[in-house]
């Protein structure tokens, strides 16, 4: 038991929790935007799937780990935009489009991957990490935190950014005013559809790049269902920050850490079935849930689509 | 007119499933297969001879899914645990069956696992039920959560207590031949299907013939007229989501009991995700999914070798049934516009279309 508050392992700890904090992050702070504006996008999971995908296949063949990352956004931005069209332009049920998009994510990365990668499935190269100069010498901090893929480092500046952009910008309180009336944007002369289009959009993107991140720098390859329901975990980690970014990084960071806990005891040789593993972060949002059953509050308008002049 | 409104819903309904049949035959053009052979082999071993009978089989398991969706979907309410509530029914029924047919009589045994495996669906069912009834958590969350533990957990029993400790891979003890349910006689078409459709046409009663059913129906369209009525919403939502799960529980056991025999881990056949468009398609009446599951029962059963023969992997057929949810949604909005008299061009899109001036620094 000892062995485990060595200094090496507290590294090993936070660099994978790190790791598997960040494309969860991004996932969730997409769906706080898309959430906000009103629109729930049950297909993040699909989505991250087929952003992992396009992301690996695009850091196999260019070797450019930011390109892969951009690779992984542009497809989830262009596959948000079956629920742009069909949910909120047209109007139809998110749930049931949410649905359909994540399982055509899922059966068309399985396919191209068996199809294209099924019997050599290649692995990527461990993607190196940048030092910051100075931080990186901090004990304990320095080789884990400070030492990371800059992937890492554009992620959280993106995470700055969004809350920036929802509490101080215009397009943020149009993005929250389409959650919560709707009706009152539209008469303050703003867009509803372009508002959603655009949250929508954006939460594609954030999902296709988590699901990058998973990919090119969480595994380092790609196999069919990997993501197991993380999407989910972003939509309801999203629900319980209730719009706040701050508590999407510190939630995400929290289940990177459950996560990273399992791994290391593992690695200290204290025997844990891997499906009990598993499960501890569904346990643990679930448990969440109960407990703040009572503030697990959404925008009025979720879910509901937008009708000009409809009471 | 009244055969004119037959023939419109006819084609509504149809014409989604043709529609993605043939967009997914051109997924494969693109993946650089054959799509003729690959339907045609569908029809060879789902349908042609006498596999229509293993279709058949198969069938019994994803119609109880689909009307243990139906009930919950009627009145609105989303339980999409659906595959946690299979698989720890599954587990049970295949870790305890091998020791009770043994012991007891075949019939007490079988009818003992069933209420198991029902019991236990419906057990996944209460936190959820109880979070939506007390607090209004949305339960779609909440049952997917729920939903991703109990396939844990029945990994956990698969790989421990239940595993046959004479076979590597883990998985449990297999069911001797003659302790599965039997065959209907002449065919090889086991039992489970009676069991099916009697269920399926009691809850179609159930649905349609009773003030429960009707009940249903006005909570699903709304909540507060319900409570209004003096209907008791968190009794109307607990009871849905048990019937729910115990339906789903029981797909298990028709299906471990005649069909598989044992379970893997791992194994997730996720009927639940297939079915879903299909009870859309039938407008969430039992009577009228029966044929739009039959015909994926067919799909699945033919689609398994089919798949394997053209080298493609079976999550294929995930795709084609994303196509039909997402052709389903298109046709219904178009279909609904033109009853109304209306352009089917909403004017959202037709915005869009011009997207002449700028309204603001979101366009």
């Amino acid at each position: 038991m000892n062995g485990l508050f060595t200094q090496a392992y507290i590294i090993v700890a936070i660099t994978a929790g790190l790791t598997s904090a960040l494309p969860l992050m991004l996932a969730a702070l997409g769906e706080t935007i898309g959430e906000q504006s009103g629109v729930l996008n049950l297909g993040v999971e699909g989505i991250m799937l087929i952003g992992g995908f396009s992301g690996y296949v695009c850091v196999l063949n260019t070797h450019s780990v930011l390109l892969g990352g951009l690779c992984g956004a542009f497809f989830g931005i262009l596959s948000s935009l079956i629920l742009v069209s069909l949910s909120v332009m047209l109007g139809l049920n998110q749930i049931v489009v949410g649905i359909a998009i994540t399982l055509a994510g899922e059966g068309v990365t399985s396919v191209l991957q068996q199809s294209k990668y099924g019997s050599s499935n290649p692995r990527l190269s461990s993607v190196s990490p940048v030092k910051i100069p100075l931080l990186s010498r901090i004990p304990i901090i320095g080789p884990s935190v400070f030492t990371q893929p800059i992937f890492l480092y554009i992620s959280l500046l993106l995470a700055l950014v969004v809350a920036w952009g929802l509490l101080k910008t215009n397009a943020g309180l149009r993005i929250k005013a389409a959650g919560q009336k709707p009706g009152s944007l539209d008469a303050a002369g703003g867009s509803v559809i372009r508002t959603r289009t655009f949250s929508v959009m954006l939460a594609g993107g954030f999902a296709g790049l988590g699901g990058a991140y998973f990919s090119i720098i969480g595994s380092g390859s790609f196999t069919p269902m990997m993501t197991g329901g993380l999407g989910y975990i972003a939509i309801v980690v999203a629900m319980l920050a209730r719009g706040r970014v701050s508590w999407v990084v510190g939630g995400s960071l929290m289940f990177g850490f459950c996560v990273s806990l399992t791994t290391v005891l593992q690695m200290a040789g204290i025997n844990i079935p891997s499906d009990a593993v598993n499960i501890i972060p569904f346990v643990a949002v679930l448990a969440t849930l109960i407990i703040f059953a009572r503030s697990a509050y959404i925008p009025p308008a979720l879910g509901v689509p937008y009708i000009r002049g409809s009471r | 007119m009244k055969s004119r409104k037959l023939g419109v819903d006819f084609i509504r309904t149809v014409l989604p499933v043709l529609l993605a049949l043939f967009s997914g035959g051109l997924l494969l053009l693109i993946l650089g297969k054959n799509p003729i052979n690959f339907y045609s082999d569908i029809w060879r071993f789902g349908i042609a001879k006498k596999s229509w009978q293993d279709s058949a089989t198969m069938f019994a398991p994803m119609l109880l899914v689909a009307v243990g969706l139906i009930v919950v979907f009627r009145a609105n309410l989303w339980n999409l645990g659906y595959d946690g509530q299979y698989l720890i029914g599954a587990a049970l029924i295949s870790g305890f069956s091998p020791y009770l047919t043994q012991h007891m009589s075949v019939w007490l045994a079988w009818f003992l696992l069933s209420i198991m495996a029902a019991a236990a669906g419906a057990a996944v069912t209460i936190i959820p039920a109880w979070l939506k009834a007390k607090f209004g958590t949305n339960e779609i969350i909440t049952s997917l959560m729920m939903s991703f533990i109990t396939i844990g957990f029945a990994n956990i029993l698969i790989k421990g207590p239940f595993q046959d400790p004479n076979i590597v891979v883990p998985q449990t003890k297999v069911l001797p031949l003659n302790h599965m349910l039997p065959h209907i006689p002449g065919t090889r078409i086991s039992i489970g299907l009676i069991v099916a459709l009697a269920m399926a046409f009691g809850v179609h009663y159930l649905l349609s013939r009773t003030s429960f059913g009707l009940k249903l129906d006005i909570y699903g369209a709304s909540s507060k007229s319900a409570q209004h009525a003096g209907i008791s919403v968190p009794k109307m939502v607990f009871t849905l989501f048990l019937i729910s799960g115990a339906l789903i529980g029981l797909a298990s056991s028709v299906d471990i009991l005649g069909h598989w025999g044992y379970v893997r881990t791992n194994w997730n056949p996720s009927y639940g995700n297939a079915i879903l468009p299909f009870v859309f398609l039938g407008r969430l009446n039992v009577l009228a999914s029966l044929p739009f599951v039959m015909f994926y029962s067919v799909l699945a059963t033919g689609g398994a070798i089919s798949t394997q023969r053209s080298g493609l992997s079976s999550d294929f057929l995930l795709v084609i049934v994303a196509l039909i949810l997402l052709f389903m949604t298109v046709i219904e909005y178009i279909g609904t516009k033109q009853d109304l008299g209306q352009s089917y061009i909403p004017s959202g899109l037709k915005r869009f279309l011009k997207f002449s001036k700028s309204e603001g620094d979101l366009g």
